[in-house]
């Protein structure tokens, strides 16, 4: 103490130098600009993908492109039953995947008594998200093309992708549910309400935006999934040649006419016209998620 | 404790009792609760027709020979010469290419996600983690597609066509490992913005500098997150479908060249059913057999990561 405030001490103080050695100002930018680029390289991947994808398949579609069928020939194909068959499904998907979604994410967060079987059935959500989409289709296959009998049908595969992200859906109101302050709740019950009655029309209007939000992406992920429609029900489209207005009638889908693309062997098909399928696809869940995001973006403000 | 005296005397003639049986709220009730079980439901039944499909395909191939033999051809008849059964060879390839992912994804996760957390301004991570979400929202084929016509003739190109086939193991698992990174990015960048910042003041109150504190105090103290998040992107890896059915080939080798056409179980589920197999037939009853395997993988993945959380998280506050 007496060293430090001695006139010596002051002058030490005064040369010490405290900005660290170069070497190690050195390591420290390397280290950041590792970092960095780290960063930058998983975007930079995405956009030469995306570019690729462009270059190789915008001039490859025209009015016609949404109208046909599909063809042998590469110049005379469409993607007008995939484009049908994933707009049916994801009516279907959000038809089934919402309600049950909603309903056991609502259970879940207001109702359930906290017991032995409410602790599994959350530990069964959070797992049930780790099982691989493909393992869904095998589900779907065994279940609902043999054992009910459905068949390769639009059914079966709209079951399938509901099945698939029933625990998005649940995860993303059971969030939603939870950031309604709980005052709301206990206030519509202080007023004679019962839980069904607060829960339905004071803290589900308020959780909404955030569960479609939820619902939205969900729905776009089902849409970009191929394999459990592949394995559980959609039929490459050269044999599925028409829109599916019946339940029971075999479908085509985006993503799956897209792989039949790619497989096939003349390299117009493989480049182009695959590169055109995945560029209506991608436009297709654009806009969804632009619809997601705008949702979210209200909802923010509002509060 | 004195039992408390009601200030009013009580009256008989009210009840706080709902006046009717509220049998519409209890019907609701008991429908919400039929929605939560049919995630319940959908575990059962993925167990028990994998475990139905698979034991019929048990009951003509033994366990062991499942297990041990370094072959996949099930096809055709049981008796014949040209029929091998040995799982191996899919696993191995689906190893191959999760190893090549976790290669790739590993660095960059982690790299982006210390870059997010401890570095990047409010601006750059609006941008970037955006960026990230769209990455995780491309479609699969449309990665597989990317891994075939771009990432496959590029290693052509570097090293010789000789040593890359056409269909290939690397492709397959760079483009897996780009799949990948935004889970493990976003994942352990959670888990190292959780760590409290009395730790990073402690840590450069004793002189470290911002990497010496990311390399010696955050990471370790954010270990358990970050493994967990490894964890559940190389079960995505296992499980992914669309890259591989398209990029890696249909020829199962038990080989640990990435050069080389492989095949993952994954990639043999989507070709077995495209072939169409007769239901009924050993062929159809195999691709249950390895989806058990590949369940039973990724069941266990998942269970891992969600105990590395809980025994190792460290507890702050």
């Amino acid at each position: 103490m007496s060293a430090l405030s001695s006139p010596a001490g002051v002058v030490r103080g005064a040369v010490l130098d405290l900005t660290a050695p170069a070497a190690r100002l050195r390591r420290e930018r390397v280290f950041q600009g590792l970092l960095l680029t780290a960063t930058l390289l998983a975007l930079l991947v995405m956009v030469t993908l995306l570019t690729d994808v462009l270059t190789d398949g915008l001039r490859r579609i025209d009015t016609g492109f949404f109208t046909d069928y599909t063809s042998r020939r590469p110049e005379d194909t469409g993607v007008r039953n995939g484009l049908t068959g994933s707009l049916s499904l994801m009516v279907l998907v959000a038809a089934m995947a919402f309600p049950l979604g909603v309903g056991a994410g609502v259970y879940l967060e207001v109702f359930a008594p906290d017991n032995r079987f409410t602790r599994l059935m959350q530990t069964n959500i959070a797992n049930l998200a780790g099982v691989p989409s493909v393992v869904y289709g095998l589900l779907a296959s065994a279940v609902f093309v043999y054992l009910l009998e459905l068949g390769r049908s639009l059914i079966s595969g709209a079951l399938a992708l509901t099945l698939l992200i029933l625990p998005v859906i649940i995860v993303a109101t059971r969030e939603s549910v939870r950031a309604v302050p709980p005052s709301i709740f206990n206030g519509a019950l202080a007023l004679g309400a019962t839980p069904w009655q607060a829960t339905s029309r004071q803290v589900l209007p308020v959780a909404m935006p955030g569960i479609l939000t939820g619902t939205i992406l969900a729905l776009s992920r089902a849409v970009g999934e191929t394999a459990p429609i592949l394995v559980a029900g959609a039929v490459f489209s050269r044999r599925a040649d028409n829109e599916p207005w019946n339940l029971l009638e075999p479908f085509g889908a985006l993503p799956v006419q897209v792989y039949d693309f790619i497989k096939r062997p003349q390299p117009e098909f493989q480049i182009e016209v695959a590169a055109a399928g995945i560029i209506v696809m991608l436009v297709v869940l654009l806009t969804m998620n632009s619809g997601a995001i705008i949702l979210r973006n209200r909802y923010a403000r509002r509060r | 404790m004195p039992t408390l005296q009601p200030i009013v005397a009580p009256r008989d003639d009210v009840s706080l009792a709902a006046r009717s049986s509220r049998w519409g709220e209890r019907t609701i009730v008991s429908l919400l609760w039929f929605a939560a079980a049919v995630s319940i439901v959908t575990t059962i039944a993925i167990v028990v027709v994998l475990l139905e499909e698979g034991l019929r395909f048990f009951a003509e191939v033994p366990l062991l020979d499942f297990l041990t033999d370094t072959a996949w051809r099930p096809f055709g008849d049981v008796e014949s010469d040209a029929f091998r059964a040995g799982v191996l060879p899919l696993v191995s390839g689906t190893l191959l290419v999760t190893v090549i992912a976790l290669i790739v994804a590993v660095p960059l996760g982690l790299g982006s996600a210390a870059y997010l957390s401890e570095y990047a301004s409010a601006r750059v991570r609006g941008i970037v983690k955006p960026a990230l979400e769209v990455l995780a929202g491309i479609p699969t084929v449309v990665l597989g597609y990317f891994a075939l016509t771009l990432v496959t003739p590029a290693l052509r190109a570097v090293f010789s066509p000789e040593r890359i086939s056409i269909f290939n193991a690397a492709s397959a698992g760079l483009v897996v490992g780009v799949m990948i990174v935004p889970t493990i990015a976003s994942l352990s960048e959670d888990a190292l913005s959780a760590v409290p910042d009395g730790l990073r003041a402690a840590s450069y109150g004793m002189g470290a500098t911002r990497s010496e504190t990311i390399r010696r105090v955050l990471f370790p103290a954010a270990l358990s997150g970050i493994v967990s998040a490894i964890i559940l992107a190389m079960g995505r890896a296992i499980g992914e479908t669309m890259i591989v059915a398209i990029a890696a080939g249909n020829l199962p080798t038990l080989t640990a060249n990435p050069g080389a056409q492989i095949q993952t179980m994954t990639g043999y589920i989507v070709q077995a059913v495209g072939g169409e197999a007769p239901r009924g037939s050993l062929t159809f009853d195999s691709i249950f057999a390895v989806g058990i395997v590949l369940f039973l993988m990724t069941l266990g993945l998942n269970l891992i990561a969600n105990r590395v959380v809980r025994r190792f998280r460290e507890a702050y506050e």
